[in-house]
Formats: structure tokens, C-alpha cells, sequence
């Protein structure tokens, strides 16, 4: 152990030392190269110009490279991937997509999909905004805010294992201790297996997802509801609007915005979201989605890469119009920039 | 939190008390999650199975078996043979409601009562343990009287359950190894976004508004499109050279690729809100675009930095899949969470290892959020998006 942590810290010093070098030297060679002081005035302008072609170069560089490497040539390798055979030698044009569609496993995954599209944006943003609003009213806001926060630092498969335990399942009769089943079993339900019921399973699945991200929605949103200006509120008021309806038709056509950027946000996060299904249920009993899918795919029998990729892409494409309308939102705000 | 006046319209008809208790209502549903697996992991393994954790202050009741001791204990007394002694051991430390001989009625009769058992035998057992077993005849036989009972147990809080995983479950390992992953993958990118996004933001060059749009796509590219090519580079690579495919190293640069366009979007639009006129006049002093970053940027961005630190060590800690895909699976390479994924596999229905497991391994996000909240929070309002 004390030998790991030593070649940790040795690498972070490497490493940091690495980048710090880095850019320290090929500045400090830039100026080496092209003086811009202590040398007649045409040249030091003719070596700024060309200091200021070079520079921001230098700046960019390593993280350019990384860019490339990590994200933008992965995703045209796997596009290409995605139209070759397990291996990727050979071409097969669209038969994975086709063998996507035609298979039982994949259409439920989508199907999953879906409805996890549907009820954890709407549930994260809905939850977060009634908590944003309640707890803007109290004095001891702030801490509720916290703990309903708290969950968003903790990872997906400790939440799993928190979850996994409040859905644990005893026999009829038994002592209960599941939380859950201590409940139903309390007011004379019998327990239930929760991971495995069809269909419902998906949403106690959900419901971690939605205990993580709902914190993230009430911060954004509660940022957003303190941004409205209180002239419109007090107007509202003085023109004997009752409380439901300052918040429908005063506070959220204000922060319509905001709860788009949410609800997309928690949108993305969901498409990707694997880790909970696998350490749930792995997709059995019905609650396979795509991101475990493509994962189980990319190992399973060795590996099957065109598969893998293939449903990697259809995760992308979903994806892709929020791409889209992130780039255009940055491009309308910076402007001139 | 000092709440404007205008916020509270409505206060009359909503009924203040409605607003706490719905408050009150939301925070305790997301709390008693946690709280069960904190409260579980410190109590003795044999209650977690016993009672549900919110029963953990109340004694817990388990029904159990035992064998008095056989024929050879016997003494005789007043005609009668009678075999005495204590269940327990240390005497008195549980306590006895219930026993039966059988194990269809383990609790069949209260304690302190005198049973009747076939053949005249009668065996007494008292709360305390202690038992009378009588009979007219003499007891023959190597093995004793089987006995079942009911005892419950005083709570009993422990740190037995993080003794046990640390050592013997891997996860002390698991915790180095996830602090090898985490610091550098954190550290890295920082440093490289930090010099693009100066350059994004203050530097003049062709090239740059699109450089600014790919870096905003690339925000929300999923993770999985990256992992088939990267594996298959990795072991590229690492068959070029000769050197393993899964290495910390490989798992750092893919954390720092994953990480980046994050970064360099957060720290940009913070940079790019600085001054106009700081960075002119120290032009116009003779600084290079080096010093001016160095000298005022860097030190002025700390707030971002900071903030855009936490959301990637947290990403990085509470990561699975890079980890799945990149690291080795065996004890050498096995972080936090994939180990506490293992163990949900193999250790199935041991709460007491789970639930100690999986506090180890967000007690560190806890502290670094309840530590550094403030900063956390601020990252999330400027970005509000990250690719995770």
C-alpha cells in the first residue's frame, strides 16, 4: 500500500511537473526564438506578430490532442465500428442496426428507455421545483436544502447498494428489514420482491435516480426563482392573485429557461445512465436499457465491438438534437464575444 | 437564509405549518436512506438480520437453538435426575422470553415456566438463561436435549463491520485505489483546460469560434461512444510496446479526455467575464499573454478552479464504467466502487459487509461536499451541464 500511494504521488508530481514544464518551456522557447525585447524595433514587431500566431497554439495544444484522441476520433471510429462485423475487420454494412431492431432484448432496452426518459427528467424537475419553492419560505431552508443535496455527491453503485437495501425482501411473515416491505407489511400488504415485479421494477430502479438528481434540479431552480424580480410577485398579489397562481402563470413562464436546461441536462444523464442497472438487476427481469446493454455487448462472448458500437451510435443519435441546441444557445449568448 | 419579503406572498393560505411539515416530509425521505446504511453499518451483524435498523435502539429478539448437556452432566436430587446450567455464556448476557422443544413451536412456553416433556421430564428454562431439566428416570445418551428459545439481545453498536471490510473484504485496498485513480485524474485536467480556456477566451486565433462549438458538442458526447475505440487503442498501444493495455496511466488521460470539455467550458465563460482592462494594462506594461495568465488570471479564477476540482473528483470517485472498462479486475487495480459492485454480487444478503462497504466509499464525497458546498453549488450554476 505505502509503495502505491508513493508511486500515486510520484506520478501526480511527474505528471503535474510534466504539464507545468510543458508549458513553462515552449513559452519560454517561443520567446527565446522570436525576442520580442532587446532587439530593434522591426523585428520586436515582426516577433510579436509572430509570438501572437504561435502562442495561442501553444495554449490550445495538449488540449486539442486530448480532444482528438479521447472523444472526437472515438466517436468516428465507432460510427465506423458500427458497420463491421464483432471484430471490426469486416464490412457488413447495416446489419447490426438491422439486428438491433429485429432483437427482443434491444427493443426493451429502448422501451426502458423510454420510460425512463419520460418519468426521471419530469420527476427530478417537478420534485426540485416544489422543494426550491418550500424551501425558499422557511428559516431552516438552507439545511433542508443541503440534505436533499447530499445525495448527488454519492455515487450511482453506493446508491444502488443504498436502495438494494430499503428493497430487500423477506417472506411473508418474516421480520422485514427492508424498509419498504416493513411498510407494506406493516399496514397488512404482503412483501414484495421489487427488483424482479415486471414492469414496476423500471421504476424502483428510477427512484434512485431521481433521489440523486432531484438535489441538482432544486439548486439550479432555486437560483432561478430567486433571479425573478419581486415587482412582478408584488403586482401579482396586489392584483389578488392566489398563491397557485403566482407560481403557474408568474414564476414559471420566468424561469421557462432554466427548467429546459434542467430537464435536458438530467435527459443526457439518463441516456448514459448504466451503473444503477447493473448493479440492481444487471437488466434482468425486464430492466435492460441501452447504456448496460451496450456495456453487456462490448463483453459479452469475447466481446462483440459491432454490436457494441451500434447501440453506442443510437445512444448518440438520441443525444445529438441536445448537442445541436446546446450549440446554438452558446453561440446566440456569446455574441460578439 | 434571510428570504425577501416579496418570496412569501401567499403565506396566509398556503398555512406556514403546511410548508414545514412538506419540507420536513421531503428532507426525511431523502435522508432515511443514508441513514439506514450509516446506522446499519455499525451495528452487530447478527441484529442487522434480526430487526430492521430503525429498531436498532430496541433489544432484538432471535430465536435460536441449543443442546443442554448430555447424560454424563446429570446429578441426582431428591429421587429425581437432574441436569442444570446455563444457556448462555457469559451468563446473563441475553435474555430469554420464550422455549420448545421443537422447532415447529420454538416458542412454546413463556420463560420460567416449568414444561412438561414426555415421560415425565420437565425442563424449566428462566430468563436468564439458566435451565432445569428433570426427569424420574435416568438420562442415557451421548448427545443432550435439544432446546429452542427466543432471546433477544440490548443493542449492540460496533465497529467490527469496518474492521472486517477493511481488512479482509479488500475494500482498505480498494480505497488506495481509488485515491491513485482520483487525485491525478483531478489534477491534470485542471491544468490543461486551464491554458485553453485562457487561450478561448483572451487569445486572438483562427480558428477559435469553432473551437469554442466543438468544445460545447463534445459536452454532451456520451461516454460510451469512447470506450471500444479507446480499449482497442489501449491494447494497441500496449501490445506495440509491450506494456500492459490497463494502466493508471491510461485510466487518468481517459478520465482528463472525458473531463476537458467540461473544464474548458466552465473555466472559459468564468475567464472570459474578467476584467477587459486588467489584461490591457498589463499588456501595455510588456506582459506576454504566459505572464498575464500566470500572474492574474490563475490567481483570480480560484473559485472556478475550485469548483470545477470538486465536480471532477467526484465524477472521477463515484465513476464505475471508465473504471470497468480501463482497469484490471483483480484486487491489484479494484477501486472503490467496483469493488462494492463485486461484493454485491458475491456477498449477496451480508448487509453488514455491504452496508459498511458502501458508507466507505461515499464517505469521502460527503466530506469533500459538505466541506466545500459552497463552491460545488457555484460550479453547478455556472455549468449546470456536465457530461456524466
Amino acid at each position: 500500500m505505502a509503495a502505491q500511494l508513493f508511486s500515486a504521488i510520484l506520478v501526480i508530481i511527474v505528471g503535474v511537473g510534466g504539464c507545468v514544464a510543458y508549458f513553462w518551456g515552449a513559452n519560454r522557447l517561443l520567446d527565446i526564438v522570436f525576442p520580442s525585447r532587446g532587439v530593434s524595433g522591426g523585428t520586436a514587431v515582426d516577433n510579436l506578430r509572430r509570438q501572437g500566431l504561435i502562442r495561442p497554439w501553444l495554449f490550445v495544444g495538449p488540449a486539442l490532442i486530448i480532444l482528438i484522441v479521447y472523444l472526437i476520433y472515438p466517436v468516428a471510429q465507432t460510427l465506423y465500428l458500427s458497420f463491421h462485423d464483432r471484430g471490426g475487420e469486416t464490412f457488413v454494412g447495416a446489419s447490426n442496426y438491422a439486428w438491433a431492431f429485429g432483437d427482443r432484448e434491444f427493443r426493451n432496452s429502448i422501451l426502458n428507455n423510454l420510460l425512463w426518459l419520460l418519468v426521471v427528467p419530469a420527476a427530478c424537475t417537478f420534485l426540485g421545483l416544489i422543494i426550491a419553492v418550500l424551501t425558499d419560505k422557511i428559516w431552516w431552508g438552507t439545511i433542508a436544502k443541503s440534505l436533499i443535496f447530499l445525495p448527488l455527491a454519492i455515487s450511482f453503485v453506493g446508491a444502488s447498494v443504498i436502495w438494494k437495501f430499503i428493497y430487500e425482501y423477506r417472506g411473508e411473515g418474516q421480520v422485514q428489514i427492508g424498509l419498504l416491505n416493513a411498510i407494506v407489511q406493516f399496514f397488512g400488504g404482503a412483501p414484495q420482491v421489487w427488483i424482479s415485479l415486471p414492469f414496476w421494477n423500471n421504476f424502483f430502479l428510477m427512484m434512485i435516480l431521481i433521489w440523486i438528481q432531484t438535489g441538482f434540479a432544486m439548486v439550479i431552480l432555486s437560483a432561478a426563482l430567486r433571479g425573478i424580480p419581486e415587482e412582478t410577485i408584488e403586482a401579482a398579489v396586489i392584483d389578488g392573485a392566489n398563491p397557485f397562481q403566482i407560481f403557474w402563470k408568474i414564476m414559471i413562464p420566468q424561469i421557462w429557461g432554466t427548467i429546459a436546461v434542467v430537464w435536458t441536462t438530467i435527459t443526457i444523464l439518463v441516456l448514459k445512465v448504466f451503473d444503477i442497472v447493473l448493479t440492481m438487476t444487471n437488466g434482468q427481469w425486464n430492466s435492460q436499457v441501452l447504456a448496460n446493454l451496450m456495456f453487456d455487448w462490448m463483453f459479452r462472448g469475447g466481446g462483440d465491438f459491432g454490436r457494441g458500437a451500434t447501440i453506442a451510435i443510437i445512444i448518440m443519435i438520441a443525444v445529438l438534437p441536445i448537442m445541436i441546441w446546446n450549440i446554438r444557445q452558446a453561440n446566440k449568448e456569446m455574441g460578439g464575444h | 437564509m434571510a428570504q425577501a419579503s416579496g418570496k412569501s406572498a401567499g403565506k396566509s393560505s398556503f398555512g406556514r405549518f403546511g410548508v414545514h411539515l412538506a419540507v420536513l416530509f421531503f428532507v426525511t425521505v431523502w435522508t432515511i436512506p443514508t441513514l439506514g446504511i450509516l446506522v446499519s453499518s455499525l451495528r452487530d451483524k447478527d441484529q442487522i438480520i434480526a430487526s430492521g435498523w430503525w429498531n436498532s435502539f430496541a433489544s432484538s429478539s432471535q430465536t435460536e437453538a441449543g443442546r443442554l448437556p448430555a447424560a454424563s452432566a446429570q446429578v441426582e436430587k431428591d429421587g429425581k435426575f437432574v441436569i442444570e446450567g446455563n444457556l448462555f455464556d457469559p451468563p446473563g448476557s441475553r435474555e430469554i422470553s420464550a422455549f420448545g422443544m421443537r422447532s415447529q413451536a420454538p416458542t412454546e412456553f413463556p420463560a420460567g415456566t416449568v414444561a412438561e416433556l414426555k415421560d415425565g421430564v420437565t425442563l424449566q428454562v428462566n430468563a436468564d438463561g439458566t435451565f432445569v431439566l428433570a426427569s424420574p428416570t435416568k438420562f442415557e445418551g451421548e448427545r443432550g436435549q435439544r432446546v429452542y428459545y427466543a432471546a433477544s439481545a440490548p443493542p449492540r453498536f460496533t465497529t467490527e463491520n469496518y474492521e472486517t471490510v477493511l481488512l479482509s473484504e479488500g475494500i482498505g485496498r480498494s480505497f488506495i485505489n481509488s485515491l491513485t485513480v482520483t487525485i491525478p485524474a483531478t489534477v491534470i485536467p485542471i491544468m490543461i483546460a486551464a491554458f485553453a480556456a485562457y487561450a478561448l477566451a483572451w487569445m486572438k486565433f483562427p480558428g477559435r469560434a469553432l473551437l469554442i462549438a466543438v468544445v460545447i458538442g463534445l459536452l454532451v458526447v456520451p461516454l460510451q461512444m469512447a470506450l471500444i475505440p479507446l480499449l482497442q487503442l489501449y491494447n494497441g498501444v500496449g501490445a506495440f510496446f509491450g506494456v500492459p493495455s490497463k494502466t493508471y496511466l491510461g485510466i487518468w488521460l481517459a478520465h482528463t479526455g472525458f473531463g476537458l470539455p467540461f473544464a474548458i467550458y466552465l473555466l472559459r465563460s468564468y475567464m472570459a467575464g474578467l476584467p477587459r482592462e486588467l489584461m490591457e494594462s498589463a499588456r501595455i506594461d510588456g506582459a506576454s499573454d504566459f505572464e498575464i495568465f500566470i500572474k492574474i488570471v490563475l490567481p483570480l479564477s480560484f473559485p472556478v478552479l475550485a469548483s470545477f476540482a470538486i465536480f471532477q473528483f467526484l465524477w472521477v470517485w463515484n465513476d464505475l464504467l471508465v473504471a470497468m472498462v480501463f482497469l484490471r479486475t483483480d484486487a491489484d487495480q479494484l477501486v472503490l466502487t467496483a469493488r462494492l459492485n463485486a461484493l454485491l454480487g458475491s456477498r449477496g444478503g451480508d448487509w453488514e459487509i455491504l452496508t459498511t462497504s458502501a458508507f466507505i466509499t461515499i464517505i469521502v464525497p460527503l466530506i469533500v461536499f459538505f466541506s466545500l458546498q459552497r463552491y460545488f453549488v457555484r460550479g453547478l450554476l455556472a455549468g449546470s451541464v456536465k457530461g456524466g
